[in-house]
């Protein structure tokens, strides 16, 4: 479908983009992940021709940019961060504008699809409010309305849910979802829970550079499998704890976390991720010591997403 | 064309949603009015000509009024960036603006049509030159809105826009009072880049294809100069 090859843009001398590769299927919702000025926009910026790119080369099906960058357009639709529109008109004149521009002229076509949107995007209660009026979350559902009105295959949405409130954060992700059963979705963020919710794909983007490119599931899975146990004792100390357990298996990682008040609390690792809580029970067990804590810890997405973007500073 | 069209219409409604076109016609209503009239009754001609040969220098300072937010505002709100990735290619974009801004400029004449109609009440009106003023004013306002727009295309800030867009109408406007400064050889083509001569020659009811030619010329050197700096900046 969209198909990215060593995707680069200088800003004079400062390399924004460097050499970003992607690819996507149709159905599928992409995630990029990213820092706050880690390229993000800018690569969606020249994926929907707005910028040109520095060097490499844009496909969309078999259109290529910049010889068909009129034909992709019509292919996409954008919404650009913090949804900019034209404040003085109205949500319908403003709609109305965009349906002509996108060729959606034909009266009863129009009004169809009008009517699809504004139920899609719960927009029939603003139809006729000056753009002006509106707080962010209804702006962002007016982009958001802008962006899919020609039923496109491809939808490029930066940043949808910045700015917004829990609730109408959910409504942007469930129409993302809804819609991204059939079309694909590229969308930024730099929430990790909010690609993790709604991305088939992640890519994390650092510093203009691609670190990971995988399937959602995929980087899950990488995250439950570096976990560790978290044990806390009372009734000894985190020495004698420690040497007690080595006792167990010489290979075992144990570093003390933290003493709170007599209780002390340490990050146990295995060298092959085994679940060893069983065995830690009956060996405390024969001591005097007091279990007050015995869980299974996976390293979060959270913490996989700071290494990779910190590793740059 | 149906692009160009609908950015047209868009622009020319906008006009009148905000108080901008009711604050710019009447300022030129009452700017050209008093100019026209202070001298009128003392000449005692039934004619516009001292109405027209004021336009090239009122309009360089109204047209940029009504040209610096086409582009310069777009950019700074960021609707510019909605525009550009919508299916519409950058010379259909500047068409559209020119068009809506010519348009505006001639419903800006439009309330001076009463000067002749009350004219000809009281004495012999020609209407030749009158219909060729009016015709060369419409040409004069093309050129003018064409520069404007180039001047918006420019830079985000419309105080910026409609400085430059004076600058480029006003010296238009006067490069055939200056002909004193440029050497022999090319006092002709000075002569022939002003605008004013090629007015001059219209409001007298001379429709002449080269002065045609002139001003088709002028817009169509900075819708393309519009062109390169979208082109340049994107």
């Amino acid at each position: 479908m969209i198909d990215v090859q060593n995707l680069t843009k200088y800003y004079d001398d400062f390399c924004a983009v460097d050499g970003i590769s992607l690819t996507t299927q149709p159905g599928e919702i992409l995630g990029l992940l990213g820092p706050n000025g880690a390229g993000k926009t800018t690569i969606l910026r020249m994926l929907t021709g707005f910028f040109s790119p520095t060097s490499g080369r844009i496909r969309v099906n078999d259109l290529e940019m910049p010889k068909d960058t009129l034909k992709i357009k019509a292919l996409m639709g954008y919404l650009p961060e913090s949804a900019p529109l034209y404040h003085n008109m109205l949500v319908y004149d403003y709609l109305d504008y965009v349906a002509r521009l996108k060729g959606l002229i034909r009266p009863a076509e129009k009004e169809k699809r009008f009517r699809q949107l504004s139920r899609l995007c719960g927009l029939s209660a603003i139809m006729g409010k000056p753009i002006a009026t509106l707080s962010k979350g209804l702006k962002q559902r007016v982009g958001l309305a802008h962006a899919m009105m020609t039923d496109p295959d491809i939808l490029i949405l930066d940043e949808p849910t910045s700015g917004l409130d829990p609730n109408q954060i959910a409504d942007i992700r469930d129409i993302i979802r809804g819609i991204g059963k059939e079309k694909t979705i590229i969308f930024s963020t730099h929430i990790l829970s909010e690609a993790e919710a709604t991305c088939d794909r992640i890519a994390i983007i650092n510093q203009g550079k691609k670190v990971v490119d995988d399937a959602t599931e995929n980087l899950k899975q990488h995250a439950r499998t570096a976990s560790f146990i978290r044990l806390g004792v009372t009734g000894t100390d985190a020495a004698q704890a420690t040497a007690r357990l080595k006792q167990l298996d010489p290979e075992l990682d144990i570093t003390p976390a933290e003493t709170l008040a007599d209780t002390v609390i340490l990050e146990i690792r295995t060298k092959d991720n085994r679940d060893i809580r069983a065995d830690l029970y009956l060996t405390i067990k024969e001591t005097d010591w007091v279990i007050t804590e015995l869980s299974l810890e996976s390293q979060a997405l959270e913490q996989i997403f700071q290494e990779l973007t910190r590793g740059g500073e | 064309m149906t692009q160009i069209r609908t950015i047209a219409i868009k622009e020319f409604k906008d006009y009148f949603i905000s108080p901008i076109a009711y604050i710019v016609i009447a300022l030129f209503l009452i700017v050209t009015g008093w100019f026209f009239f202070s001298t009128f009754f003392i000449y005692g001609r039934a004619d516009l000509r001292d109405f027209f040969s004021l336009l090239p220098m009122t309009f360089s300072f109204f047209i940029p009024a009504i040209t610096m937010r086409l582009f310069a505002e777009e950019k700074n709100v960021g609707s510019y960036e909605t525009l550009l990735t919508m299916p519409v290619s950058f010379t259909q974009i500047a068409m559209g603006k020119f068009l809506a801004a010519t348009l505006f400029a001639a419903a800006m004449l439009l309330p001076t049509l009463s000067y002749p109609l009350f004219i000809a009440t009281i004495g012999e009106l020609d209407p030749g030159p009158v219909i060729g003023g009016y015709i060369g004013a419409i040409l004069l306002a093309g050129a003018y809105c064409s520069m404007g727009i180039f001047a918006s295309s420019l830079t985000r800030n419309q105080i910026i826009a409609f400085i430059i867009g004076c600058a480029l109408c006003f010296f238009m406007a006067i490069l055939d009072r200056m002909l004193f400064f440029v050497p022999q050889a090319l006092v002709p083509v000075v002569q022939y880049l002003g605008a004013n001569a090629h007015f001059t020659n219209i409001s007298k009811g001379i429709i002449d294809s080269r002065d045609l030619v002139y001003f088709a010329s002028v817009v169509f050197v900075f819708i393309f100069s519009t062109y390169m700096s979208m082109k340049e900046k994107n």
